[in-house]
């Protein structure tokens, strides 16, 4: 977007203020300030203005008035995320959802739940409860991430490889265009005619519209689940151990690996008893009918040991499971005790490959002087690095963000890519030079502008310009050349 | 086994030169369907474009081309244990997995699988341009840039030229059983939407001429143990029966001169009260409909049930075949149709008369 907006703040405001609760309509600095930045606070901006819509047609006429004006507009869920694809526009509208948080309905015979974008992930699954059902997608953030902000970013979880993404367990969204239309995608059937706009607006980082009412499939909650943790004395034979539990043709629930480096934080953390000289510990959940977990279990447990594991621990009650689950789920507060910041990544790569990135991984870690733990979604080759740094010292986040880069560019050297649940926002938007060329950068924003022509939703995130792209490949290709030239010096 | 992405790529780039339009087909086995193909336009063939690229039993990701007939890829994967777990439909051995993907097809499995769309991870397109693009990748989630991938599910290659596909695939469940019993129309819809609420392991729950089939596979033990405590008799040659209904050999399906709609609704909408034979599967979400009829008079019927309607085989293919769009969604894929194919080469008024 490179037009000026038309309206000043002052006029904004009072446009708003006509038809929003003037309350609702925030101007000052100190009310702006929690929203200037989302989960990735190192990235920061203040908002023109943050307006708290209540109802769809207050969405709408904003809608209108910032499409009328050239007024970019950044839509706010919880502002969990980790991409920086909330962080606001400093000449833009922050587009709060929080005060759409109602559950409007629940069809328990259909398994279905119709809801408000602000309505929190876990809530849909508490909620669901009473009739013995839940929400699939349940991202470590669930307790406090909203519904239409996991439509945004097509959030993933523990559970994806079984039960699959936001994408696969939605039916229809309601959204409002970039120019105020109120339009339904979707269905309250399985699927609709034609080309599936559902999946295009999935994980679209809200470049393409703004939602004001998601529908979601529900699951019926399985009669059991038990979880196997099984350590092992290298990261090869844990990876091994993951694919041969898949190979055997068990998909679990949830497949969750971790490095020494975040064992050992998880397990000062939680007291999970984990085993604390293992390389690499997996959790595998097996979840289903009673007879079908037992019948998984004891396959399970033997593909492990055959496989090395140097220890096994399968759980015997929920509250075992819970326990070997805590560690795992505390990962990221365990491994900030051990470190004043740390820096979480989220490149995908085919499991194949794991060894070899790890490996590298740790030369990374040698080179930049940061250390780097790792968790993994095993079972869909999600990897969660998270860097050590102390944002205290001068120039460590700079060198932070640089290791980060270098991960993911990793990722997609491997056949992998640079964000498989966080989404790009502004963090990755360097990275998508890396895994897109010029053409498909293009197609991207050809496909933004049949949504939102003037680019007025969430500008400057998710697709990074061509010019930008260019300049960002010739750096790094005469990095590249001297460090081969200093190689052939050496 | 051939790449011809090369000649195809120079034939898109010449009919934008020479203003040509283009019909894309694969094996030819679903010319049935969408509106009839412009006659004016030339053929544009995937079906030399063929071959497995990479196949990771163990990432269980296949990617492979578009032209590729469904029939080869299934017995690769069978070789290790593995299948296409949405049971796309196969009508013929020509059927390839590109044209599945375009008409967004997937078979009875699918409320508890997922669909065609749902296993695909990654794709390459030739979009109006000639330019030869990658979308997704090969590992199970990515998020970066748009999902231009499942985009094409059902856009029936009005976007581009699908040359190659990255997908899911799954193991295959190592029993199955199939329970029948008799049940009227007014009580099935209900019996099937609850037994797909309990967590068993169900896989198809269909209901055709008074009686109902459930099919249940998994682990051997949770099957047998749930065929026991469920009503209904144990079906001998069920999977039969399923493969049947899977490429729509059942004798519902049966001859060309009723025409077959599809309403894709509400799994728990009441039976439309429309005079005619009913074929419901996807425990009520997919419900097939023979008899003369016209889109207008389906239309609120489909939409009074939560969902939409498609005249699938038969009738008037010169009109339209597909649920009629709102003004602000035509205005929508008109211009992403524009986005990918700014000269209009691709399958004009395949998906509808007006894109």
């Amino acid at each position: 977007m490179n037009t000026k907006p038309k309206a000043s703040k002052a006029q904004l405001a009072e446009q708003f203020r006509s038809f929003i609760d003037p309350e609702y309509v925030i101007t000052d600095d100190e009310t702006l300030k929690p929203y200037e930045c989302d989960g990735l606070a190192m990235y920061r901006e203040m908002p023109m203005l943050v307006v708290l819509p209540e109802t769809v047609e207050q969405v709408q006429r904003v809608m209108r008035i910032c499409h009328e004006n050239d007024v970019p507009v950044v839509a706010r869920g919880a502002g969990t995320g980790l991409c920086a694809g909330a962080m606001p526009h400093k000449e833009g509208v922050v587009l709060s959802l929080a005060k759409f948080n109602r559950i409007i309905k629940i069809d328990p015979l259909g398994r279905t739940a119709r809801l408000q974008p602000g309505v929190r992930n876990l809530a849909i699954s508490e909620e669901a409860a009473q009739y013995g059902l839940y929400y699939g997608p349940d991202p470590s953030s669930q307790i406090a991430c909203t519904i239409g902000g996991n439509v945004a970013e097509n959030s993933g979880g523990v559970h994806c490889l079984k039960y699959g993404l936001t994408v696969h367990n939605i039916l229809s969204v309601e959204m409002v265009t970039a120019e105020g239309d109120l339009i339904t995608i979707g269905s309250d059937g399985l699927d609709s005619c034609g080309m599936d706009l559902l999946a295009l607006i999935t994980g679209s980082e809200g470049l393409l519209g703004v939602v004001t009412e998601v529908k979601v499939k529900l699951l019926p909650t399985p009669e059991v689940a038990q979880v196997i943790m099984a350590g092992f004395d290298s990261v090869e034979k844990g990876g091994d151990a993951v694919g041969g539990i898949i190979s055997h043709g068990i998909i679990p629930g949830g497949l969750e690996m971790m490095d020494s480096h975040a064992i050992i934080a998880a397990d000062d953390f939680a007291q999970a008893g984990y085993p604390r000289d293992a390389k690499a510990l997996l959790l595998c959940e097996v979840d289903g009918t009673e007879e079908e977990v037992h019948e998984h279990i004891a396959e399970a447990e033997e593909v492990f040991r055959k496989l090395g594991a140097t220890s096994i621990r399968t759980s015997q009650s929920e509250e075992e499971r819970a326990l070997l689950w805590k560690g795992r789920k505390s990962a990221f507060p365990a491994v900030g005790r051990i470190s004043p910041d740390y820096y979480c990544m989220d490149g995908t790569i085919p499991r194949r490959h794991l060894a070899r990135v790890l490996l590298e991984m740790e030369k990374m870690s040698d080179k930049y002087g940061l250390r780097v733990a790792n968790v993994f979604h095993a079972g869909d080759g999600n990897l969660h690095p998270l860097i050590l740094f102390d944002a205290n010292v001068p120039g460590e986040f700079e060198i932070t963000e640089e290791f980060g880069s270098k991960i993911l560019e990793l990722c997609v050297e491997v056949g992998g890519c640079i964000t498989g649940e966080h989404g790009v926002g502004v963090e990755k938007i360097r990275q998508m030079a890396v895994q897109f060329n010029d053409e498909e950068l293009q197609q991207f924003h050809d496909v933004k502008a049949a949504f939102d022509p003037t680019g007025i939703l969430n500008p400057g995130k998710g697709v990074p310009t061509l010019k930008f792209c260019q300049e960002y490949r010739s750096i790094e290709h005469k990095q590249h050349k001297h460090e081969q030239t200093d190689a052939a010096h050496g | 086994m051939a790449d011809m992405t090369q000649q195809l790529q120079e034939q898109v780039l010449q009919a934008r030169t020479n203003g040509q339009k283009l019909n894309i087909v694969g094996g030819g086995t679903k010319a049935f369907m969408g509106r009839a193909a412009d006659p004016e336009a030339d053929t544009l063939s995937l079906a030399g474009h063929t071959g497995i690229v990479e196949y990771h039993p163990v990432e269980l990701v296949l990617t492979v081309r578009a032209g590729t007939p469904i029939k080869d890829i299934e017995a690769a994967l069978a070789e290790e244990g593995q299948c296409l777990h949405f049971e796309p439909p196969r009508f013929g051995d020509a059927s390839t997995i590109g044209g599945t993907l375009a008409c967004n097809l997937s078979g009875p499995a699918r409320p508890w699988t997922g669909s065609v769309r749902d296993q695909v991870l990654g794709i390459r397109l030739l979009n109006g341009k000639g330019e030869h693009m990658r979308f997704g990748g090969q590992v199970m989630k990515n998020v970066a840039g748009y999902d231009v991938s499942r985009l094409q599910a059902g856009a029936m290659g009005t976007l581009g030229v699908i040359t190659e596909i990255s997908m899911k695939v799954m193991p295959k469940p190592a029993a199955t059983a199939t329970l029948v019993e008799e049940m009227a129309l007014e009580d099935v819809i209900d019996y099937m939407n609850r037994r797909a609420g309990e967590p068993k392991p169900i896989t198809g729950a269909c209901w055709v001429d008074g009686k109902v089939y459930l099919r249940l596979s998994g682990a051997r033990s949770a099957v047998e143990a749930t065929a026991e405590k469920w009503s209904g008799e144990v079906m001998e040659g069920g999977d039969d029966f399923w493969q049947q209904v899977r490429d729509m050999q059942h004798e519902f399906f049966a001859g060309n001169d009723v025409p077959l709609w599809r309403l894709s609704v509400d799994s728990t909408a009441p039976n439309p009260n429309v005079e005619g034979n009913w074929f419901i599967d996807w425990a009520g979400s997919q419900r097939w409909f023979r008899g003369e009829a016209s889109l207008g008079d389906l239309e609120p019927v489909a939409r009074a049930a939560g969902g939409q309607v498609s005249l699938f085989r038969g009738g008037d293919r010169s009109g339209e075949v597909m649920h009629s769009q709102p003004e602000a969604l035509k205005t929508i894929q008109r211009r992403v149709k524009n986005s990918f194919d700014p000269d209009g080469i691709f399958n004009p008024g395949r998906l509808y008369s007006w894109l």
